[in-house]
């Protein structure tokens, strides 16, 4: 409960929204940003059933990405269950007065790139929305975390949610990390340390100089990442990086406004001596570049490393998941990770698909060529067309990439982009489960420079030597 | 909501942890409105082959857990996805209770937001009523009012959040009690205004101007 002590970033945020708190512990918050998109007809179709009214429409914003076509934009959807579900999200946009980045928006996006890029996103604030990437708004030091489709209608009815105050776990990366390591090197190498449950009913703050040293696109990726340890949430205090990143966004208040609302976003880190439950700690010069080889985001290593056995696991359930991980994956014990043969990359996602991800996949594909296939989705329209500036985009092609429109795309294959069965894909999603990218598909988790390695070589590969007299 | 108190029924061992939500429902099968049902794209891609047909070896496909009301699943059931098709599939299947050691936290929101009772169990009390189940015992009894689960001779309890027991044991939905709070609600939001300027997108924050 909130006392006089000194309070953490997560207890300030919290603190700050809470209408009421019931006997049992539950608290009423205040929810500042709703974010919806097509997967949440469910809930639209709650409030219909109930006839009932959004209750603060302005503080909804819908933004179309997980159906949403990367290809031959402009022309109708061909096909009819895609097409009507795109149609459904603008038609519940319109009838209930809800702003909308839709399909033919040139500021829509992946909604979690969306967010940030627009300043809808703002130090403090309670952000949800029906997707557990949600966390990622946190980089900012939101308190964001994905619901179910019966809070957001609850969400869309009266802008508030009853939760249980999560504990509190400081995950802390001291140190530096090494040149040629990503933010998603570090959130595997968390995830792979703590495992996929290790955060489970906690608001995660990461912190530490390597966190501090990253850039807000780094933190995006970073808090993304906290749903895949479980974590309700992922947090990072608001500094002078922060400030730079929101200043002059769209939704972002302006000049004195601006100044006003920085003196109470920079009150928001946690006061000396507050406490955590829970306190990790990994050396960021300790952090390779991870691939991940099993079914489960924690099955992550070091791309030096080889394949573990199942006879050695430490028990029978963990020898089980490794046997079965392995067997999925069409993978052997003691392989070596760097000898593994990919099909296809994606680069793209709500994790990786900003312009510093897409300027870093760049680096290294520039003047080279692809040996397989390859998907680049940008993670807005904004994005694209920054890349497009740059001459990313003619990198990409001219490896032999497909430069595509932006959306979920490939991370989940809901628009139609999937990995076949049994291909494996080098991707920068978020997500390594069992026919995530397609049925039967065999997915490869790393960062954007580790992608565009294995597309260069062909294999799971240390993208170190390749980066060596570049930037 | 449907109230939920005491289940006497089959129970279906399910010895795999991490069971994501992309497993409990393949994101193919999204599209379809609440109405339609879930229940047979449950698990879909273990329950069948490439073909379609039925993989004969998976427990939710044996004859002796036909019927099933009760799951046992090892750690970190629901992870992944907020998809609350997860928690529809498992109903829509008959499902009423999932016990594991573990769950993802926005999947056991989602299940008591729709009368599905996450429990959570020790490691050791699962791993024993799965070999107990996996001999060939089939019928549990969970007891959500005593917290317990009896199977055999044996009895073991579990944990629930008792808010979430409460409107499971109810059938309570969230939505009546905070619409009697309006008062209290639109106070708060009255006073935020004024506070926190920048977090209202209906004023001149807005730069597509105010609606």
């Amino acid at each position: 409960m909130a006392g006089n002590g000194p309070r953490t970033l997560f207890d300030k945020v919290w603190d700050a929204h809470v209408i009421l708190t019931r006997e049992d512990g539950q608290a009423l918050l205040q929810i500042d940003r709703h974010f919806f998109h097509e997967g949440s007809h469910h809930a639209f179709n709650q409030l219909r059933a109930r006839g009932a009214r959004v209750a603060r429409p302005s503080q909804n914003i819908g933004v179309a990405d997980h159906y949403v076509p990367t290809r031959g934009r402009g022309a109708p959807i061909a096909d009819d269950t895609i097409r009507r579900m795109v149609q459904q999200l603008s038609d519940n946009a319109v009838q209930h007065g809800l702003r909308l980045f839709g399909l033919d928006s040139p500021a829509q996006g992946i909604v979690h790139v969306v967010g940030p890029e627009q300043g809808l996103t703002l130090p403090g604030l309670t952000v949800v929305c029906g997707d557990s990437h949600t966390s990622t708004h946190g980089a900012l030091g939101a308190l964001a975390f994905g619901i179910g489709a019966s809070e957001v209608a609850h969400v869309l009815m009266t802008q508030t949610l009853w939760q249980r105050r999560p504990r509190r776990m400081r995950i802390a990366v001291e140190g530096s990390t090494g040149p040629g390591i990503a933010a998603k090197d570090i959130a595997l190498s968390i995830i792979a340390r703590i495992g996929t449950d290790g955060a489970q009913g906690h608001a995660v703050e990461y912190a530490g100089s390597a966190i501090r040293a990253l850039s807000v696109e780094g933190r995006l990726t970073l808090c993304n990442l906290s749903i895949e340890s479980g974590a309700r949430c992922g947090m990072v205090a608001p500094d002078g990086t922060t400030l730079d990143f929101l200043r002059g966004r769209p939704f972002a208040p302006k000049g004195d406004a601006f100044d006003r609302a920085a003196e109470a976003w920079l009150a928001l880190p946690g006061d000396t001596g507050a406490e955590f439950d829970r306190e990790v700690v990994l050396d960021g010069s300790e952090i390779a570049p991870v691939v991940t080889w099993g079914v489960s985001p924690e099955d992550a290593l070091p791309v030096t490393a080889t394949l573990p056995d199942p006879e050695r696991a430490a028990d029978p359930a963990r020898a089980a998941q490794i046997r079965d991980g392995l067997d999925y994956m069409g993978l052997r014990a003691g392989q070596r990770l760097s000898d593994i043969v990919v099909d296809r990359v994606f680069i793209g996602s709500c994790t990786n698909s900003r312009i510093e991800d897409l300027r870093a996949a760049a680096a290294v594909l520039a003047g080279r060529r692809a040996r397989i296939p390859g998907l680049v989705s940008p993670g807005s329209t904004l994005v694209k067309r920054q890349a497009e500036e740059e001459g990313l985009d003619r990198i990409f092609t001219e490896a032999g990439l497909e430069w595509a429109e932006s959306g979920c795309s490939m991370c989940v294959g809901m628009n139609g982009d999937l990995v076949g069965a049994g291909e494996r894909c080098a991707s920068t999603t978020n997500r390594n489960f069992k026919g995530r990218q397609g049925k039967g598909a065999r997915t490869h988790l790393m960062s954007p420079a580790m992608a565009a390695a294995a597309a260069v070589t062909g294999h799971l590969t240390d993208v170190r030597p390749l980066l060596e007299g570049r930037a | 909501m449907e109230p939920l108190r005491v289940v006497t029924a089959t129970a279906c061992p399910l010895p795999m942890s991490n069971v994501d939500t992309d497993q409990l429902i393949p994101a193919r099968f999204m599209s379809r409105p609440r109405s339609a049902g879930y229940g047979d794209v449950l698990l879909y891609d273990l329950r069948f082959g490439p073909d379609g047909t039925p993989r004969p070896d998976f427990p939710l496909n044996r004859p002796d857990r036909a019927g099933s009301a009760v799951l046992v699943a090892r750690r970190n059931f629901g992870s992944g996805s907020s998809r609350e098709a997860a928690a529809y599939a498992l109903l829509d299947h008959g499902i009423r209770c999932v016990l594991a050691p573990s769950f993802g936290d926005i999947f056991s929101s989602n299940a008591v937001n729709n009368g599905l009772l996450p429990a959570r169990m020790e490691e050791e009390a699962v791993e024993a009523l799965l070999a107990w189940l996996e001999a060939g015992n089939t019928e549990v009894t969970v007891d959500l009012e005593a917290r317990s689960v009896a199977a055999g001779g044996a009895r073991w309890d579990f944990a629930i959040d008792p808010v979430w027991r409460t409107k499971l044991l109810n059938g309570w939905t969230d939505l009546d009690l905070t619409l009697s709070h309006a008062p209290a609600i639109e106070a708060f939001m009255e006073a935020d205004h004024a506070r926190c300027p920048w977090a209202w997108l209906d004023g001149p924050a807005d730069p597509t101007g105010p609606r």
